[in-house]
């Protein structure tokens, strides 16, 4: 139990809540214990989180003849959490973020809090800065023969870009959504500026029906393949080595990459794979994920009975605290098998567009190595 | 080629000029007023983008354009671009030899200083790792130099017609100029071209102002360093040899993002690794002149110490100045 939480406990109905909370920022994190608060009125209060191997509601408990909830929980050091609370007023349940919390992480269904466990910090190349070189962001669209209808997204181009020189090319998947929760233009012009990874290209690619077409579709292979990758080389200079082509996603995006690299084997050079959803079953076809994940299942098993070296470089991240951690641990040893280069980092995180922001920096700078050891401005 | 060249009145290290420059004021400072030889060909193909540093110079300039010249010579003399790429193979597999053995023996010097033993023996041997190393760094350093003279003395580089001419092209320019300005960026990009026309030897009595990874050229050994890489060790390393306008001087710029100045065990090292040279590093808006064998009038400059510490440096000869020859016995601290 925290110090702080203790002391307001031990007072019990005299506590001067008011003068507890003052100066303090919640949640309370001393080492490896926090400790959650709410001030309200409510009949229940519990925790939403989302981390694998815990209960995903815990309830917390009021500090008697007061209107302070509080719960204790565990935070290993460097740890992020993302959570919400649950308010119950009678027959109604509320889910909010913590109001006493100012860390906040979004995604495409709203925002969470964050519990940061001790010694974590937001990296500092993930937050804008006024030094940096700022790249070109424009949409573009284009026609797909293999989907037969157009798809968008938004091309980068690093700053300084030159027509002279040629570029790696990285095409990330849920490209919208990788800028707007995981600041992926800032993060490409900060690793640039640091020279940490080369001026490259970016496709920030979007798909109308990702569930479907990320789950090993042969048309999303076709067209990033057939398609994009021959038309942006047409207008931009790429490099023309599969070293120069990098996939990049998370969850399903990682399982578009993947499976494209496996339909055409040794011309993505490059994978940045971020808490895949791999799926797959020892025996059987049955899953537990649900039928989105039949297509996965069904690629995944015949990937893991035959896996063969289909790039050079393939980096894989997961956060510990989300069920994928199974399938991506699991995958990682038949990736070495192949004979590629296999680098698996994991982080005391969970399935969430922060985590792949965070992950980042070091997946770009292995898979892209920058000049920063040439180069002194 | 090893001629008896005269040296340049006064060179002036500098640190980065992008954000803090104050290369224009250090310029007037010494009572130059141009015209100004530019060297950019460290920023390689964007080296006629020098209008910012012109408009900062505010005198008359001349950029050598050595980036665009060298492209001419690979276009015109297909052997020697043939034998230049071939050396620069040959070097790109020995740095890559070197980085494998240097990464072990520093490994090995971490883990010396981590272990537990009587003090007398702890510091022989770790004395004996750091000597392993600098027997590293120097073998590294001759082979280099090996490379790059057998390819110029085999190529009879300054007798290629081709580079004739671009020499006396800038012999013609750098007379008309009383001061040379040599900007940073691509170390390697510019100590070749610097070195195919033979720039060194063109120079008479012009001034020098060097920053950042110009000021790393114009040193005598350039040491490649970064203590917080996103991949790997942050192990620094030796290039090779500069064109040596300034002797006994390590360069450092971007201590700020690129040096670790709280990790003593870094800082000492690298300070001993290089001794007696002296490791300087330059902040945005530091400078220190070479004029006369000496660095005189250092500002913001700093230097590491073999103990581990760094202090403001100060143009004390008895702190060992370039060629007093106080290098000082390899001593563990």
């Amino acid at each position: 139990m925290t110090t702080a939480i203790r002391e307001l406990v031990a007072a019990g109905p005299s506590a001067n809540v008011d003068e507890w909370m003052k100066g303090k920022t919640f949640p309370l994190v001393e080492g490896k214990n926090a400790t959650l608060v709410w001030r309200g009125d409510a009949d229940e209060v519990r925790l939403r989180h989302f981390i694998f191997g815990l209960e995903t509601s815990q309830p917390l408990a009021r500090i008697e003849g007061t209107n302070l909830w509080y719960l204790e929980v565990e935070i290993p050091p460097r740890s992020r959490v993302e959570y919400k609370l649950e308010v119950r007023r009678g027959e109604t349940n509320k889910w909010i973020r913590d109001p006493l919390n100012p860390h906040r992480a979004h995604d495409p269904f709203g925002a969470n809090s964050v519990l940061q466990g001790a010694g974590y910090t937001i990296p500092v190349w993930t937050q804008p800065d006024p030094k940096a070189r700022a790249g070109l962001l424009e949409p573009f669209s284009i026609h797909s023969e293999a989907f037969g209808e157009d798809r968008r997204g938004h091309l980068y181009l690093p700053p300084r870009f030159r027509r002279t020189r040629q570029y790696p090319l990285l095409v990330i998947h849920d490209g919208s959504d990788y800028m707007r929760f995981a600041g992926m233009k800032t993060v490409l012009d900060n690793l640039i500026e640091r020279l940490e990874i080369p001026p490259l290209i970016a496709v920030f690619l979007d798909s109308p029906d990702r569930l479907r077409e990320y789950a090993n579709d042969e048309r999303h292979a076709r067209f990033v393949t057939e398609e994009l990758a021959p038309r942006l080389a047409e207008r931009l200079p790429l490099l023309d080595t599969p070293r120069g082509r990098c996939l990049m996603g998370a969850s399903f995006g990682g399982v578009a990459a993947l499976s494209t690299a496996v339909r055409y084997p040794n011309y993505w050079g490059r994978l940045l794979l971020q808490s895949g959803s791999f799926a797959f079953t020892d025996i059987g076809h049955q899953n537990h994920r649900g039928p989105l994940f039949n297509p996965v299942v069904s690629f995944m098993n015949a990937f893991r009975e035959d896996p063969k070296a289909i790039s050079e470089r393939v980096f894989v991240s997961c956060g510990v605290y989300e069920s994928l951690i199974y399938e991506n641990r699991s995958l990682v040893p038949l990736l070495d098998e192949t004979g590629m280069q296999v680098r698996f980092v994991e982080a005391r995180d969970g399935h969430n567009w922060e985590n792949w922001r965070d992950r980042s920096r070091e997946g770009l700078s292995w898979l892209f190595p920058g000049p920063l050891l040439m180069i002194y401005e | 080629m090893v001629t008896p060249t005269p040296r340049p009145r006064d060179v002036v290290l500098l640190g980065a000029q992008r954000w803090d420059s104050t290369l224009g004021s250090v310029v007037r400072g010494l009572d130059c007023d141009g015209p100004i030889a530019l060297i950019t060909a460290g920023w390689r193909d964007r080296e006629d983008e020098d209008e910012e540093l012109r408009n900062h110079l505010a005198c008359k300039t001349v950029n050598l354009r050595l980036y665009h010249r060298s492209d001419e010579v690979n276009a015109r003399d297909g052997d020697l671009a043939k034998a230049h790429r071939a050396k620069q193979t040959k070097l790109r597999h020995k740095q890559d030899f070197y980085r494998i053995r240097l990464e072990h023996e520093l490994a090995a010097n971490h883990v010396i200083r981590q272990r537990r033993a009587p003090p007398e023996v702890l510091e022989e041997e770790e004395g004996a790792s750091v000597a392993a190393i600098r027997a590293l760094d120097a073998y590294h350093y001759d082979q280099c130099e090996r490379i790059h003279q057998e390819f110029e003395e085999a190529e009879g580089l300054y007798e290629r017609p081709v580079i004739k001419e671009h020499r006396e092209q800038l012999a013609e320019a750098l007379a008309g100029c009383n001061a040379v300005a040599i900007a940073g960026g691509h170390v390697a990009a510019l100590l070749n071209r610097m070195r195919l026309f033979g720039i060194r030897e063109l120079l008479t009595n012009q001034s020098v102002f060097a920053w950042s990874g110009g000021g790393m050229v114009v040193s005598e050994r350039i040491v490649l360093f970064h203590d917080s890489p996103p991949q790997g060790p942050g192990a620094s390393e030796v290039l090779g040899a500069g064109l040596g306008l300034v002797p006994g001087v390590v360069v450092l710029p971007h201590p700020r993002t690129r040096l670790r100045l709280d990790d003593r065990e870094r800082v000492g090292l690298l300070a001993r690794r290089f001794d007696p040279a002296q490791c300087l590093a330059f902040p945005e808006g530091a400078h220190v002149t070479y004029q006369g064998g000496e660095l005189v009038r250092p500002s913001s400059v700093i230097r590491l110490r073999r103990d581990g510490s760094y202090a403001p440096f100060e143009a004390d000869p008895s702190e060992g100045n370039p060629g007093d020859g106080n290098s000082g016995e390899e001593q563990p601290t």
